[in-house]
């Protein structure tokens, strides 16, 4: 009976062979077990977010039930694929994620690449050994891991990092944006020439439209697309004669016009991060960064 | 005149962008760097060993044959190197493949042997030593994955029009991926037999 029922068990893993979900990304603290309080997680979500200010380096929590059919390994390296945990600018990649898979009796600590000096595998195999292990035993969780998020900010900060930035959201560049700006600009410029027997207005209207168009297409930034489309409405009213690209107008209004500052700063819309500033909120950041570094265990 | 030079212009453009020429560079780059921290990751793992043989020779001096088994397969799999150039040569994937896999099964009959040696398993030097071999094989899969998936979008772009015209016009070919390496071993299950042979009986009185 109970070998039927095993395997039948079996039959039904093998069924639901579907991967573990991956919470949304938004707190430091994510607990899908309810085995933390609210005031713990608080507590929890405060140190990191003072290690962060601090050092500039993003450290989260995650427990969850259970990671089958995968391996904690597969699992947290997973989750760090698609959390935002390193900086923005991509350069520093500095996060940690700490995971525990209550029921598997599994723990792992996952470690950016850039903080692989600082925590290395022996480090965090030995506070999961050290700190983690005998409180989980005595069922102890939020003991052990706020044990182990000492110890592993004690590890942070003993470690030259390059400082926290200031506001994440204004490093965030779209890539190749002069590039566009030149395919775009050549494009307007010899439509000008192309439609130099029409009448003004709509030649202006027409250049102008396939600026702000082709900008658009490439970037999706709406201040840098309406900019180019002011420009090429003037390239198009003004740079009338011969056609030729070196003719003069339309140029001059390049540097001054709705290219500047504005569209520029407001790059980041695709962003992912969510913008909740209160307790424990997450901005910014980016993903990936993580090359399987760390340590698992279990208790 | 400037409707011709319209044209030449966006057909410049379009050459310049549309074969796909400057993303096939990005891709076939982003392979290279992919490659660089597998074998990378495998090298670390060459390094390891020294110090893992030497730990466990201190404790288990029976296990002479594990040993050398695991220097073998080490030395065999520092061997086998391929080239960034060489990434398309299926033969020779396979053949990386086979040496490092020959050296994870030899590190692995020596982690199920230690398991013997309780004074081994005590010592501090070999957890963290143990610890360094479990990240490192970690960073192993990690690598090799992002690899495979590295190369897979190579491969589905070089080989999608139009950019296949423009790979076959600058000899680029396809990259040779990790394949199942124990493919018969996985597909048939393992069968676990409880049946021992029997424990000698006591001696009756």
């Amino acid at each position: 009976m109970a070998l039927a029922l095993a395997g039948l068990c079996l039959v039904l893993c093998a069924w639901a062979a579907d991967l573990q979900p991956i919470p949304p990304f938004g707190a430091r603290v994510t607990d899908l077990t309810g085995t933390l309080d609210a005031q713990q997680k608080q507590t929890l979500s405060d140190e990191l977010e003072a290690l962060e200010k601090r050092k500039g380096s993003r450290m989260a929590v995650l427990i969850v039930p259970s990671t089958a059919p995968e391996s904690i390994e597969q699992y947290s390296i997973r989750v760090t694929d698609s959390w935002l945990l390193a900086r923005t600018d991509k350069h520093t990649q500095d996060g940690v994620l700490f995971t525990v898979a209550k029921d598997d009796h599994h723990v792992r600590i996952e470690v950016g690449r850039d903080l692989e000096g600082a925590i290395t595998d022996v480090a965090a195999s030995r506070i999961i050994r050290e700190y983690v292990a005998p409180k989980f035993r005595a069922n102890d969780y939020y003991g052990g891991i706020h044990d182990a998020l000492d110890a592993l900010i004690k590890l942070i900060d003993g470690e030259q990092l390059p400082a926290p930035l200031s506001d994440d959201r204004a490093q965030q560049k779209a890539p190749g944006f002069f590039d566009v700006l030149f395919i775009a600009l050549l494009v307007t410029v010899g439509m000008r020439g192309a439609l130099h027997g029409i009448p003004s207005l709509p030649r202006a209207l027409l250049t102008g439209a396939i600026g702000a168009g082709i900008v658009w297409f490439l970037t999706s930034i709406v201040v840098a697309a309406a900019g180019m489309g002011v420009l090429g409405f003037l390239l198009g009213l003004f740079g009338g004669g011969g056609g030729g690209f070196a003719s003069g107008g339309g140029f001059g209004g390049w540097g001054g016009g709705g290219l500047g500052g504005g569209g520029w700063s407001s790059g980041g819309g695709s962003f992912g991060g969510s913008s909740d500033s209160g307790g424990g909120g997450f901005s910014g950041g980016s993903g990936g960064g993580f090359a399987g570094g760390g340590a698992s265990g279990s208790w | 005149m400037p409707m011709r030079r319209l044209a030449l212009l966006l057909l410049t453009l379009f050459l310049l962008g549309g074969c796909g020429y400057n993303t096939i560079q990005v891709k076939d780059e982003a392979v290279t760097a992919a490659w660089s921290e597998v074998v990378n990751q495998y090298q670390r793992r060459a390094d390891l060993v020294p110090n893992l043989v030497n730990t466990v020779k201190g404790y288990a001096q029976h296990e002479e044959e594990t040993l050398t088994k695991v220097i073998e397969a080490r030395a065999a799999a520092t061997k086998v190197t391929i080239n960034p150039g060489d990434l398309s040569d299926e033969a020779k994937m396979k053949q990386f493949q086979a040496a490092q896999g020959e050296l994870s099964g030899a590190l692995s009959r020596l982690i199920a042997v230690s398991e013997n040696y309780p004074n081994l398993k005590a010592d501090e030097l070999f957890k963290d030593l143990l610890a360094q071999l479990e990240g490192t094989e970690n960073r192993i899969a990690v690598a090799r994955n992002h690899y495979i998936g590295t190369v897979q979008e190579y491969n589905v772009f070089i080989r999608s029009f139009p950019q296949n015209l423009t790979a076959k016009m600058f000899g680029y070919s396809p990259k040779a991926n990790f394949t199942v390496e124990n493919e018969k071993a996985i597909s048939t299950a393992p069968t676990v037999d409880f049946n021992k042979p029997a424990p000698p009986q006591p001696p009756k009185p």
